[in-house]
């Protein structure tokens, strides 16, 4: 790297040895105001082509149809479904329909570009971004202490996923061990929100298909969830209450009726839903068949959760990879074997009735103890050692101010999330803040699937497919 | 290597590094640029045939700077493996896996959109986070956070 001395060195406090020019005297001449922008280029080296060419609005067009991958991969799988495979209509007979940003079925901010053949979708682009917040780049400005306020606002309806991901990533860095019961905390809390976030789901869906009232019971029912969390946490969404080194407080006094509650009205609620929807011919005929996608492309797109599980695909993190202690609890995984969105309906319906079980298991074994790690380098000290000694105050001062510092090293964990495998890939550099932090998160993985669930079928069933997926934008742009 | 899961990848490719991270063990391979992408075809004939996350990392005063971090699930093996392949800041060059894995597109297009490495053979590598006519890849260490002005409103004149 001899002949490239700035990169190596290249600090943003170390002068380079051309200073770049001021923004006003650059003004006058464009290309050398571009340049300037691009940090990567150094002067005195060549620009290379990659930086000359840009992108000019590429991301907003659609391939060539005979170069998009996502089509072969969708034609060469013989799926049974409603597809319409009739020839292909001439370019100039084909529409192209811009669905989104701002549709209230897209569920937040996601942009399909549709090539239609009548009332025949032929093609889908997603176009994501417009939520993008560089959550990434702002996780490595904030300590490990800091970090789980940031995470928790990616996937904005299951908080408690995202900052137990995280906390998991940090402690396998740190190599600490989390007492029993916060580990039944978090299970306990993680399973909820499972809940919460599939009665979220639920009522979406039903909106989308014309079921209108479904907003409001998913809704009434996933209030008395956060209604526990806000009384545990604070807060009733984006907690920051899972931590490195356990969660942040022990249960309210009180929680096992709160609990009990919540299993018997939630019960209660998912048998109107199913008796709302099982019979009913509308909601059938609109979600058998549709939206289909299958095991090998489930795969190859690296969808999980609840779609890669209705196509047949028996993969739960929580069996194959557990984590905080998950593997003592009784629970099956339910599989469907259409991969269609009726089955990711009755897989998520199971899945409900499965977190439920797995809450009162941890309310029925809920061992006592300490709910958060003795270790003093990530916990604090006691509130009462606080007023007692100098030291504990420095202690106290120093943990919440510039954090705690974590070995060299990097990690990925990952959690089952209500909507797939949501991983945090975190690289250290034995400082207090991470060097690099990313989240892998499912409903990336699950917009980027959407062409394979919607090519070649109706128009209609569009919207039935995008609930299906259930995408939080939150995180997919991160 | 002791375990029997990489032995024909590790036989195929000997100039891959083998290697098991922390505890619980993470498994990491270290593959050079060059086998990147026989390396995956073979990782997905040997078992790991699910699609799980690729990123990119910035060590900015290491040589080579950039690494792509490739995470591969195997339902058959129950294991996780994770390929990391260094990129040189002198050619940012990598070849593109959407051939054996159609699911890196969208991480390949993040990867290029926020660290600028360019995935050859790639179908369609523009931004996706970023507006299209954005300057710079804002995960590189070297692009400082709140170094782009942020344009509001204009504000209300003082009385």
């Amino acid at each position: 790297m001899s002949d490239t001395p700035n990169i190596v060195t290249g600090d943003l406090e170390a002068p380079t040895t051309e200073a770049p020019a001021a923004a006003g005297a650059a003004a006058s001449d464009g290309a050398d105001a571009r340049r300037e922008m691009h940090d990567m280029w150094v002067a005195g080296t060549e620009e290379p082509a990659w930086l000359r060419s840009y992108t000019d609005e590429g991301a907003q067009e659609m391939l060539e149809a005979d170069k998009d991958p996502a089509l072969e991969l969708h034609r060469g799988t013989v799926v049974d479904d409603d597809f319409i495979f009739d020839d292909v209509a001439d370019d100039d007979e084909l529409q192209i329909l811009n669905m989104g940003p701002q549709h209230p079925s897209t569920h937040g901010v996601l942009r399909l570009h549709l090539e239609l053949d009548g009332e025949t979708i032929r093609r889908v682009k997603p176009i994501i971004g417009y939520l993008h917040t560089g959550m990434e780049k702002t996780g490595e400005t904030l300590t490990y202490m800091q970090g789980s306020t940031n995470v928790t606002r990616m996937d904005y309806l299951s908080p408690m996923h995202m900052e137990l991901a995280f906390s998991l990533a940090v402690e396998s860095l740190l190599g600490i061990e989390i007492p029993e019961r916060g580990q039944a905390i978090r299970v306990l809390l993680t399973e909820l929100n499972r809940v919460s976030s599939h009665l979220v789901w639920a009522a979406t869906q039903g909106t989308d298909l014309g079921a209108v009232s479904m907003l409001i019971y998913g809704l009434r029912d996933r209030e008395y969830i956060l209604q526990f969390f806000e009384k545990t946490t604070g807060l009733r969404m984006n907690h920051n209450f899972i931590r490195p080194g356990g969660v942040a407080a022990d249960l309210p006094d009180g929680w096992e009726e709160d609990i009990d509650e919540i299993i018997a009205k939630v019960k209660q609620g998912v048998s109107e839903y199913e008796e709302l929807f099982n019979g009913n011919p509308i909601f059938r005929d609109r979600t058998m068949g549709v939206g289909v996608i299958t095991p090998e492309e489930c795969n190859a797109l690296g969808v999980t959760g609840p779609i890669a599980r209705a196509s047949g695909i028996k993969w739960d993190l929580r069996k194959a990879f557990p984590y905080s202690g998950i593997e003592k609890y009784d629970f099956d995984v339910p599989t469907g074997r259409h991969g269609d969105v009726w089955d990711r309906y009755l897989v998520r319906m199971e899945e409900i009735q499965q977190s439920l079980g797995i809450v009162k298991q941890v309310l029925e074994t809920m061992p006592a103890g300490d709910y958060r790690t003795t270790d003093r380098k990530v916990t604090p000290p006691p509130r009462k050692r606080i007023d007692e000694s100098m030291e504990a105050l420095i202690h106290h001062f120093k943990l919440f101010t510039s954090g705690f510092k974590v070995p060299a090293g990097e990690t990925y964990q990952a959690v089952e999330s209500p909507r797939g495998e949501l991983g945090m890939y975190i690289v250290s550099d034995g400082r207090e803040k991470p060097w690099r932090m990313h989240a892998r998160t499912p409903s990336f993985n699950h917009v980027q699937a959407l062409p394979a669930m919607m090519t070649d079928s109706l128009v209609a069933d569009i919207v039935a497919t995008i609930a299906s997926a259930d995408p939080v934008l939150g995180d997919v742009d991160r | 290597m002791t375990d029997t899961v990489f032995t024909s990848l590790a036989d195929a490719f000997p100039a891959v590094g083998f290697e098991q991270v922390l505890d619980p063990p993470q498994d990491v391979a270290r593959v050079p640029a060059e086998f990147y992408l026989e390396f995956v075809a073979a990782a997905k004939t040997s078992g790991f045939n699910v699609f799980s996350d690729l990123c990119g990392v910035d060590y900015l005063r290491r040589d080579p700077r950039f690494e792509v971090v490739l995470n591969l699930v195997s339902h058959v093996h129950m294991r996780r493996l994770r390929i990391r392949v260094e990129v040189p800041a002198s050619n940012l060059e990598l070849a593109s896996i959407t051939s054996v894995f159609p699911g890196a597109n969208f991480y390949e297009r993040e990867t290029f959109d926020l660290f600028g490495i360019v995935f050859t053979g790639h179908p369609d590598l523009t931004r996706i986070l970023l507006p299209d006519e954005w300057d710079g890849h804002p995960l590189r260490k070297d692009y400082s956070v709140g170094s782009v002005p942020v344009r509001f409103k204009e504000s209300p004149k003082a009385k």
